[in-house]
């Protein structure tokens, strides 16, 4: 046990350290994501009404894209340098190492959009009122993001072409995150309870986080021979 | 019988735009279904019998040699 | 317990065993499929609220019925395939995934064609609709997962696991979908056709319909055996037992195909 955790700790601390030297590849996402963001005003006219209307929707659905422009970075280096085969021979179970990848992975791509969250809710005009609960949206949703998103990657990562077949495998299984998390935004703009909606969250993040390894080693398995 | 002529089960009661495609896709795509999977197993029968025939050209060649 | 299971892990077993239950399936799904569509379309009384449109029924909630089932179908071989690693349950989801692709096609055409006399409109966010068409976006991504792969172990063993991802999220999808259908507003005319899920439904239009829900079963089976065969065949067209298949079976097979 004392060996998975220390295994767990050298690999976060590694990830991060590699993933720090390639700053363009984690702010391009956020930049996409404001991108995106602000474009909506553009598209749909300026009228703060509407705005607030879409902007949990909006939200959501662009930080699920940009996540998915970020997500093949979690595996793909690895694989292509071998450090992957050498993770799958390590004297821990490959699900602890996968946990640590998502560990690195949420930190590095989700973190920075909830730093950056009450600026897409200023944006989109959303009531204040309702940006603690798209805080916490987002919060829980994004560990799910990189968890369902490193089993999408671990089955298209020994593929050239994996990037659109990643999203289309990904986005249907993230529809219930989507649903759940603007239900919140919304419950919370109209001055109900967002509990509800929350607790859902909350229970995917379980569940995902509890299977989503098991998946994973499998998927890598697949992929690496 | 719900109809009393031909012309009426046709029209299905001015439905029969809808009814009749909606049945005509259906059986459309079972029987594009069932064609492929006959067609791609005689194009497998093709396969099979030009690597045979491949096979017996290389045997007779190794006898004749 | 499992262990009668292993003998079909050999193509050739498999490929026997497929063309004893072809005919048991094929011959009664036609047979079904005749009788249903002839009592749906002409013998059935007209609904009093939809009139003739209604029968569309007869072939929209077969397919929508078993585009559900065979996806179960599908991750249930999926898992045999993953954990016996067995490569004829790997060819089985691959069988399966267009058969189940084009059932949930036509429900969703079949329900755009009755949506458009009933409701006025040829498709809406109901729940049900909704649902589906995520269900043919699964479908799609493990028929192009596979596809994606040039080895085809590795891409039968990936389509296997996002098979079995995908059917533990069925139901969370069905249920925020249905979830997020009542949060907003629902439009009233969703809820004529509600009304045929309630066992209220005549006898005379139930039995048709459930005559229907069979011959499509029959029907879905057959051609998954059909396109289970051919690939059969075609992995192992250099072994002697499929090239005897092939061969002789121009006249013993034409009936079976």
């Amino acid at each position: 046990m004392a060996n998975a955790a220390r295994i767990f700790i050298q690999i976060v601390k590694r990830d991060l350290r590699v993933a720090s030297r390639q700053r363009s590849d984690l702010l391009n996402p956020l930049i996409f994501l404001l991108i995106v963001v602000s474009l909506f005003p553009l598209g749909v006219g300026p009228g703060p009404d509407i705005l607030a209307r879409i902007a949990p929707g909006v939200i959501w659905v662009s930080a699920l894209l940009s996540a998915m422009l970020g997500l093949e970075r979690m595996f793909r280096d690895d694989f292509r340098d071998g450090a992957l085969e050498q993770m799958m021979l390590l004297p821990v179970s490959l699900e602890v190492s996968v946990l640590a990848k998502i560990a690195v992975h949420w930190v590095m791509t989700a973190v920075p959009i909830l730093f950056i969250a009450p600026l897409l809710a200023l944006l989109l005009n959303l009531p204040t009122t309702a940006w603690g609960v798209l805080w916490v949206t987002l919060l829980l949703g994004t560990p799910v993001i990189s968890a369902a998103g490193a089993i999408g990657v671990a089955l298209t990562v020994s593929l050239n072409k994996g990037g659109a077949l990643l999203s289309l495998l990904l986005l249907p299984l993230l529809i219930p995150l989507l649903i759940f998390a603007t239900a919140a935004v919304e419950a919370a703009v109209s001055g109900l309870s967002a509990t509800g909606p929350l607790a859902l969250m909350g229970a995917f993040l379980v569940i995902t986080i509890t299977l989503a390894p098991f998946a994973v080693k499998a998927g890598l398995r697949v992929s690496v021979n | 019988m719900q109809f009393d002529s031909w012309s009426a089960f046709i029209a299905m009661g001015g439905y029969g735009v809808y009814v009749w495609s909606a049945f005509f896709v259906t059986f459309l795509c079972f029987g594009l279904l069932a064609l492929e999977a006959v067609w791609r197993r005689t194009k497998l029968r093709d396969e099979a019998r030009k690597q045979q025939a491949r096979q017996q050209r290389i045997e007779k060649a190794k006898r004749e040699s | 317990m499992w262990r009668w299971l292993h003998p079909y892990a050999k193509s050739e077993a498999t490929f026997a065993l497929n063309q004893k239950l072809l005919p048991w399936f094929l011959i009664p799904g036609l047979l079904l499929t005749l009788v249903g569509v002839i009592w749906g379309l002409a013998y059935a009384p007209p609904d009093y609220q939809q009139g003739e449109s209604y029968r569309i029924i007869f072939v929209h909630v077969p397919a929508a019925i078993w585009s559900m089932g065979f996806y179960v179908s599908m991750a249930i071989a999926g898992l045999i395939a993953l954990v016996w690693q067995i490569r004829t349950a790997e060819q089985a989801v691959l069988a399966i995934a267009p058969v189940g692709a084009v059932l949930t096609f036509i429900s969703l055409f079949t329900g755009a064609v009755w949506g458009q006399p009933m409701w006025g409109t040829w498709w809406v966010w109901d729940a049900r609709l909704t649902s589906q068409l995520i269900l043919l976006f699964l479908y799609l991504g493990v028929m192009a997962l596979y596809v994606a792969f040039e080895d085809e172990r590795a891409g039968g063993k990936a389509a296997s696991i996002l098979a079995l991802v995908g059917v533990i999220n069925i139901p969370i999808i069905h249920y925020s979908v249905y979830w997020w259908n009542t949060l907003h507003q629902q439009s009233t005319i969703t809820k004529v056709i509600t009304r045929f899920e309630s066992p209220s439904i005549a006898p005379e239009m139930l039995w048709p319909l459930v005559v229907n829900i069979f011959a499509f079963m029959g029907l879905a089976a057959a051609l998954i055996i059909m396109r289970l065969n051919n690939e059969l065949l075609r992995r192992e067209i250099h072994r002697p037992w499929a090239q005897k298949i092939l061969n002789t079976g121009d006249k013993e097979n034409s009936d079976a195909v």
